[in-house]
């Protein structure tokens, strides 16, 4: 009896008394290096980024700085247009953000209501850009026609609404606020209008932590839009101008001949190009620990089918 | 309303527009904000498509270009660099699923199988990171571990005399289609574990109990229990992930660009980016995202369909 009972909690994954077998060696040490792969690479930058000009380009840096300093730091600070684009994408993605979750919350709530009329066919409006979408070409004439080319907004208004986190929001909402709850409110004589900001919002604080997240995240990792809708300066998110400063080093690494270490025609020395990519990297390090466990519980909501 | 509701379920209450709009008419308003959004920015961009099938001139706008019919279409398979585009997308997308969508399942069950809690959540914690990297980041950090003379892999297997030349992971091509293809398992593994884990925990633990009774070894379990537990979740993932298989992700590609490797990062995103925006070839870049677009949507609808038919759950 006592062993079954051993054994039953050994499904859960918590058996505490138990032989430790190769198979668990294994697991581990692949887990460990998995885990190195994704933590290796960033402390190497880092180092880079606060280690002298001078080693770095003797190729003497590994994983401990030589010459400590911050002057590429104090460069890249002191550098206008990239503390003003940091300032700027901070901006442009809190904005993104607020108007995409008023935006979701306003197509998941009313589609959430069993009794909506019209609700199948609205649904299907929404949904049809998540599978057919009419390509970059279209959408550039179309941006271009609107006036919107090289403006912030374009980096905004065409992406708040989401089909997907709509979904994730009409399941949750459908899923964890009881009906009765809302057919009591309204007896008493509430709106639509208050049950919503009274009773659902309130109630639905998590998800509504978590979608700002894939909101926040999704605009200030995106780029590609860059390409085809931004030409001026003041008006790139950071991100694209690591991706140009990558690009233009890496393009004149190619060109000079084979990349033999002679650093002469690089544009960007290699320290202070390390300490971009920390200054771009930095930020959602920062608050990547705070938001994980919201992540989590959003991809698993978003699992349950709407 | 909530009468009908909650007395008599079976019968359905036909309301009339007129008294569905005067009780929701609230609902209605904030539906509003997208349904414009969306009709602004998605809808208005399908006439664009004409484009197509059109002989287009940005000067003389729509009116002013003629129809060609699929002219266009058979202008671009005439075109070699399209069909080296379309080979390369098709390729890589199909090696990018054979490599990429195992690994989370297989990294799910290890998760699964490892007892120290603690160490769990670190390497959870670690090896979602990935995922929250922009590209242009990713990019830049593979460059700096795997140029030829200066990258860190190469450095240090040139110090300990393993090799004696750089290997130019990223600056040819065959090489590079390899670092692409495993940087893209690496960005996505470990958030890809997430729904196969929660997956793995609704599987009902009176399962394994009769199969330690039985006498099962861990294989077995997961064999028989842990893995016929998430199959509904493998299917649905792979259905998504067929709906992919024309789709080409412009920032990821670019991240990895350089001259070297031309012959095989030339994938369908550029070629709209470089010929449709570039050299304002719209009529070219329409169709061919217009033909990206119509394949993923007939991908999904067919391996839903025999998802279905094979009895599991289906996308749609």
């Amino acid at each position: 009896m006592a062993k079954k009972n051993m054994e039953a909690t050994a499904s859960d994954g918590s058996r505490a008394i138990s032989k430790f077998h190769i198979s668990d060696l294994i697991i581990i040490l692949v887990l460990v290096i998995l885990c190195a792969t994704c933590v290796v690479p960033f402390w190497h930058v880092l180092v880079k980024s606060i280690s002298g000009d001078g080693p770095v380009m003797m190729k003497e840096v590994f994983f401990w700085p030589k010459e400590f300093t911050l002057s590429a730091y104090s460069k890249v600070f002191s550098d206008r247009s990239m503390v003003r684009s940091m300032i700027y994408s901070v901006g442009v993605t809190l904005l993104f953000t607020l108007l995409g979750m008023i935006t979701c919350t306003c197509a998941a709530y009313p589609l959430s209501k069993k009794r909506l009329k019209g609700k199948g066919f609205i649904t299907f409006v929404l949904m049809v850009p998540m599978y057919f979408t009419a390509g970059m070409i279209p959408s550039f004439i179309l941006m271009f026609n609107l006036h919107l080319i090289d403006n912030m907004w374009v980096l905004i208004l065409p992406l708040i609404y989401s089909p997907y986190n709509m979904l994730v929001m009409k399941t949750y909402f459908q899923s964890t606020i009881p009906d009765s709850l809302e057919e009591s409110a309204y007896l008493d004589g509430a709106s639509n209008f208050q049950v919503l900001t009274k009773i659902v919002l309130p109630l639905s604080k998590p998800i509504l932590a978590t979608l700002s997240l894939f909101y926040a995240v999704g605009r200030w990792n995106a780029y590609g839009d860059h390409m085809y809708y931004i030409r001026s300066d003041s008006v790139r998110m950071i991100q694209y101008k690591l991706y140009l400063l990558v690009q233009g080093a890496e393009a004149s690494i190619s060109a000079s001949l084979g990349d033999t270490g002679g650093a002469t025609n690089i544009t960007t020395p290699e320290v202070l190009q390390a300490a971009c990519i920390m200054f771009v990297t930095v930020p959602i390090i920062i608050v990547y620990p705070f938001l994980q466990k919201y992540f989590v519980k959003g991809a698993m909501v978003g699992a349950v089918k709407g | 309303m909530a009468k009908s509701k909650t007395q008599t379920p079976q019968v359905r209450v036909r309301t009339t527009w007129k008294n569905a709009i005067r009780r929701d008419w609230q609902l209605y308003l904030l539906l509003l904000v997208p349904i414009t959004l969306v009709v602004v920015f998605n809808y208005a961009a399908y006439p664009g498509l004409r484009m197509a099938f059109m002989d287009y001139k940005p000067m003389k706008g729509f009116a002013g270009s003629d129809w060609v019919g699929l002219k266009v279409f058979q202008k671009i398979f005439k075109d070699r660099d399209f069909t080296r585009a379309l080979r390369n997308s098709l390729a890589f997308n199909f090696l990018d699923l054979l490599v990429g969508f195992p690994m989370p399942i297989i990294l799910a069950l290890m998760l699964n199988e490892l007892r120290f809690m603690r160490f769990k959540k670190v390497s959870q914690t670690i090896l979602y990171l990935p995922h929250f990297l922009s590209w242009a980041i990713i990019g830049a950090v593979a460059y700096t571990m795997f140029r030829p003379a200066t990258g860190l892999v190469n450095t240090l297997l040139m110090k300990y005399g393993i090799i004696s030349e750089g290997i130019p992971f990223l600056n040819e091509k065959w090489h590079w289609a390899a670092t692409y293809l495993l940087i893209g398992v690496w960005q996505s593994m470990g958030w890809g574990t997430i729904l196969y884990l929660a997956a793995i925990t609704s599987i009902n633990g009176e399962l394994y109990e009769a199969c330690i009774i039985d006498g099962a070894n861990k294989w077995q379990k997961m064999w028989h229990v842990t893995l016929p537990g998430i199959r509904g979740t493998i299917v649905t993932l792979l259905i998504m992930n067929l709906g992919r298989v024309m789709g080409s992700n412009l920032e990821r590609l670019t991240a990895f660009d350089n001259t070297q490797v031309r012959d095989f990062q030339y994938q369908l995103a550029i070629y709209i980016y470089e010929k449709g925006m570039g050299a304002g070839k719209y009529a070219e870049g329409t169709a061919v995202g217009l033909f990206q677009s119509l394949v993923g949507v007939v991908l999904v609808l067919l391996s839903d369909k025999v998802a279905k038919s094979l009895g599991e759950d289906g996308l749609l």
